[in-house]
């Protein structure tokens, strides 16, 4: 079974047939050609590929392709380019808040949902809003280094 | 900053070269690679530990739409009549044959299109056993009836393993033995003795980026595209498996989504080398999580250790007795057996030291190198026996340590002289974070606390070789061509650095050219924090032999040595036009003498030390034996860092990935089942587990023979976790726990054992 899925990726409205049961993250990864999300396990443990619908942290391994339409899809892609870099993408860049980078977009994309709603986390808003996003090289200590320079503004 | 280093490119805390591309998801992984015709590869596994296969009933696999082929062990050998593969023994079939070994061990694979059609046809094969009755404790695998290899069958790469040769009715890959001064009169003329034994369990790198590699077939060719620390051995290995030249075969890496000593030698490169030949078309085999769990895991270990004390608290014999869990196949475990006994009687100036060192088959998993190669296993238990025999003396622990501390210019158990390790530093750094001396808060009502620390080495794996090739274009800029793998290191960044402070540019201006064996040299594997060490010997001399070359240049020209004619200009005028290349070769391989069979013995057993140590400040909660990491420190040697900041991460990430396999990681096994496979029952450490406090610092050190005074740090911080949470723990509440992972059901019931 097929569906017509319309919906605004990265900021732009797109329209494919897409089957029924297709996963977002295959969605965005096959489909439309966005590799920067990433899947890491098999289903809803690691946080590799977290995007925003609609400002919302969510799980793309876990959310159907077909549920996104008339939605807003964020992916890694729609943050920042290498050459324009967002704030945040900044600061993880220059704190080292990526290691093999693998789970980054993921952790940049659950640490923007976290400073939509709220500019100035502390530290504990950070590491609760993070605690989804599984982390295997960093040990974290950089990661929540460069969401409090994010939020800090610099 | 090391004396030899001018130009400012060392000790340089520039960001990663590809920070840009990482944080903006635009970075290459072989996760992402899709290739024209391109079919996936789903793996259908074995169910029990132990067995003789009766049958594999592949018809309604094959009979489902959409399905390409499905493969057992038979088509294999179509294409490569011999099997069987391993860096140390060549004891592991691509596909299982006649028997399996191990839960999850490989038995067919299913070919199509759409990955889930392959998954969905790999769930109708049916295989039918003759069940054997299986072994998996290391110990009793020593005597155990059940063989789990009918003879033994060493690789021939490895000059010490070949006396193993068809060697028959034995679990023992490999058995070390080092034997140093007179044990037996040390004990017998001993004021003390003490005896202890420390388990640890099986757990798993856990990558988030899960094994992946594809095959190409070409005209006559292979090429292999694999998430990799090991290229040019992947080459090697498939082109002996195939029986042709190297130069037909061409491996390929990426960026690696993480790899901690999973993806090194092969592990799935020589399956889908196999499958594409089958299949004359490209074949894609990506793991998921649960099936990482199956392929390669960390060794579990049983270590007996005993010490004769003097009156003095002065250690003058040790005994060691370590039993390695390797699983089904030897994998690189027989090295690990090897070079972590080396040091398995610990940083300290014994002279008796009797170590004896198995590694063992078993009907598990097979299991590898995992940051630190074998060393955090033996700290553990050699760290938290320092502090048992420290308080039963009742010597401050620390003063235990200082007194019997191994020092430069002393022989290590091998006889090797120690140099450049900063041991004593590193603990009076410790010391020092920690404020030892000081008055510490033990707590109150249910909640103590405590505090303890430990220190361990480790002798660097040898000897192994690196070759790096640079190459300086016509406009003047710079490829940096090595088969160093970047999994997160930072190992581009590190090299581009050393590269430039040679060439006095700046370190942004190196492109580092990724592992391909057509076109980058050969390194022997990104592994057991060699890289910085042994590659960066390789580039520098790559940089100056460059350099050389430009200086021959200009004098061919006529220009003064001395000029800053920029090399384009050179090359102008040597070509009349913008053309030409300067090409600068390097290559490293460190001196090295193999201990004797007999006695261990060496007078130089490694390029170089590592040393790390860790504090911990715990808070233990008596009523519900959970414990808080409050504070974590960790202090390593690591020479003089290319980049402080990026070391400061490894350290970290190493601490808080040893934290998760000191206090909640363990693979659980039931009636040879394993049970928790996914990151949902397998926890790894999220934001949640971290310490309050972690602090990270490198001593001031040089490595006089690194480059730029730089030595390896992948692995440091691991070494001493586990044994400094363990004694803090016992500082706190006064219980001591000998198996890892300190759950909070084991402080539980140590405490409720001792009636507190
Ligand atoms: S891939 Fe979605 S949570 Fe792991
Ligand atoms: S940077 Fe490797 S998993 Fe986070």
């Amino acid at each position: 079974m097929s569906t017509i899925l319309s919906l605004t990726l990265n900021g732009r409205p797109r329209t494919d047939l897409v089957a029924s049961n297709l996963l977002l993250v295959d969605y965005l990864r096959d489909v439309a050609g966005l590799a920067g999300t990433k899947q890491g396990c098999d289903g809803g443990e690691c946080g590799c590929c977290t995007v925003l619908i609609d400002d919302e942290p969510q799980h793309a391994c876990l959310t159907l392709a077909a549920r996104c339409g008339g939605r807003r899809v964020e992916t890694i892609e729609g943050i920042g380019t290498p050459g324009r870099l967002s704030q945040l993408q900044r600061a993880f860049h220059e704190k080292l808040g990526a290691q093999c980078g693998f789970c980054t977009p993921g952790m940049i994309m659950a640490a923007e949902a976290l400073l939509r709603r709220n500019r100035h986390p502390d530290e504990a808003a950070i590491r609760a809003a993070l605690s989804g996003n599984l982390c295997r090289c960093t040990g974290y200590v950089k990661i929540i280094e460069a969401v409090r320079t994010a939020a800090e503004g610099g | 900053m090391s004396a030899t280093a001018k130009a400012g490119q060392i000790g340089r805390s520039l960001p990663r070269l590809e920070g840009r591309a990482k944080v903006t998801g635009r970075a290459e992984y072989i996760h992402n690679l899709r290739l024209p015709g391109m079919v996936h590869g789903k793996i259908f596994r074995s169910a029990v530990a132990h067995g003789r296969i009766r049958r594999v009933d592949t018809a309604a696999a094959k009979a489902l739409s959409g399905v390409f082929a499905v493969v057992t062990s038979d088509d294999i050998r179509k294409v490569i009549s011999n099997p069987y593969y391993g860096p140390a023994f060549h004891d592991q079939p691509i596909l299982a044959i006649d028997k399996v070994r191990h839960v999850g061990e490989p038995v067919a694979v299913v070919l199509a299109e759409d990955p889930h059609v392959a998954e969905e046809a790999m769930r109708l094969i049916i295989a039918e056993y003759d069940e054997l009755p299986a072994v998996t404790d290391e110990v009793e695998a020593m005597t155990s009836t059940v063989i789990v290899h009918d003879a033994l069958k060493p690789a021939g790469i490895f000059p010490d393993l070949k006396h193993l040769e068809g060697r028959k009715g034995t679990n023992v890959a490999l058995d070390f033995h080092l034997r140093r001064g007179d044990v037996k009169q040390a004990f017998a003329e001993a004021t003390h003795v003490f005896e202890h034994t420390f388990r640890t369990q099986p757990v798993m790198h856990t990558p988030l980026e899960p094994m992946v590699s594809a095959a190409e077939p070409g005209d006559g060719t292979l090429t292999i595209h694999t998430a990799s620390q090991s290229p040019s051995f992947v080459r090697m290995e498939v082109a002996r498996l195939l029986g042709w030249p190297e130069n037909r075969v061409r491996v390929k890496t990426a960026f690696l989504g993480g790899g901690f000593g999973a993806k090194l030698y092969i592990k799935l490169e020589a399956l889908v080398a196999a499958l594409a030949l089958l299949a004359r078309r490209p074949v894609k085999i990506s793991l998921a999580m649960d099936e990482q769990f199956f392929t390669i895991t960390k060794h579990p270990s049983t270590f007996r250790i005993k010490s004769a004390v003097d009156k003095d608290g002065r250690v003058t014999a040790r005994e060691c007795e370590v039993w390695w869990n390797g699983g089904a196949y030897a994998d690189v475990g027989p090295r690990v057996t090897q070079k972590s006994g080396f040091t398995a009687a610990g940083p300290y100036d014994i002279d008796n030291v009797a170590i004896d060192s198995y590694a063992l088959y078993t009907n598990r998993p097979p299991a590898g190198a995992l940051r630190g190669f074998g060393i955090p296993q033996l700290v553990w238990a050699y760290e938290s026996h320092t502090d048992m025999i420290a308080r039963a003396l009742g010597i401050d622990p620390v003063e235990f340590r200082r007194r019997n501390i191994l020092r430069d210019g002393r022989p290590q158990a091998t006889g090797t002289v120690m140099k450049d390790a900063a041991i004593d530093k590193v603990l009076d750094r410790l010391v020092q974070r920690l404020g030892w001396s000081r008055p510490f808060d033990r707590g109150q009502g249910s909640v103590k606390r405590g505090r303890g620390l430990a220190v361990g080495f480790k002798a660097s794996i040898a000897p192994t070789t690196s070759v790096a090739i640079l190459n300086l274009y016509a406009d003047g800029s710079c490829g940096l061509y090595c088969s160093t793998v970047d999994m997160g290191q930072g190992s581009d960044t590190a090299m581009a650095q050393i590269a430039a402070e040679v060439l006095d540019i700046p370190a942004e201006t190196v492109r580092v050219v990724h592992p391909d064996t057509d076109v980058t040299p050969y390194d022997m594997a990104t592994l057991g924090s060699r890289s910085t060490y042994h590659m960066g010997h390789a580039v520098k001399r790559a940089a100056e032999d460059a350099r050389v070359k430009i200086d021959a240049l200009k004098a061919d020209l006529g220009v003064p040595p001395g000029s800053n004619v920029p090399l384009a200009e050179l090359f102008r005028r040597k070509y009349g036009m913008q053309a030409g290349n300067i090409v600068g070769v390097g290559s490293f391989v460190p001196s090295y003498a193999s201990p004797d069979h007999d006695t261990g013995l060496t007078p130089n057993a490694t390029p170089f030390w590592m040393v790390g140590g860790t504090g911990a400040e715990v808070e233990v909660d008596t009523e519900t034996g959970h414990v808080r990491v409050a504070r974590l420190i960790n202090v390593a040697d690591l020479g003089t860092p290319i980049n402080p900041r990026i070391v400061e991460t490894q350290l970290s990430g190493g601490a808080i990935m040893q934290l998760g396999f000191t206090m909640q990681e363990r693979m659980e096994f039931a009636d040879g089942q394993l049970l928790n496979p996914n990151l949902a029952d397998y926890k790894i450490p999220g934001m949640r587990d971290l310490p309050a406090r972690i602090e990270s610092e490198a001593v001031d050190a040089v490595e006089r023979g690194g480059p730029f005074g730089a030595k390896g740090v992948g692995e440091t911080a691991t070494f001493g976790v586990s044994p400094a949470i363990a004694n803090a723990i016992d500082a706190a509440v006064g219980v001591r726990l000998t198996e890892l992972p300190l759950t909070p059901e084991a402080v539980y019931r140590a405490l409720r054992k001792a009636g507190r």
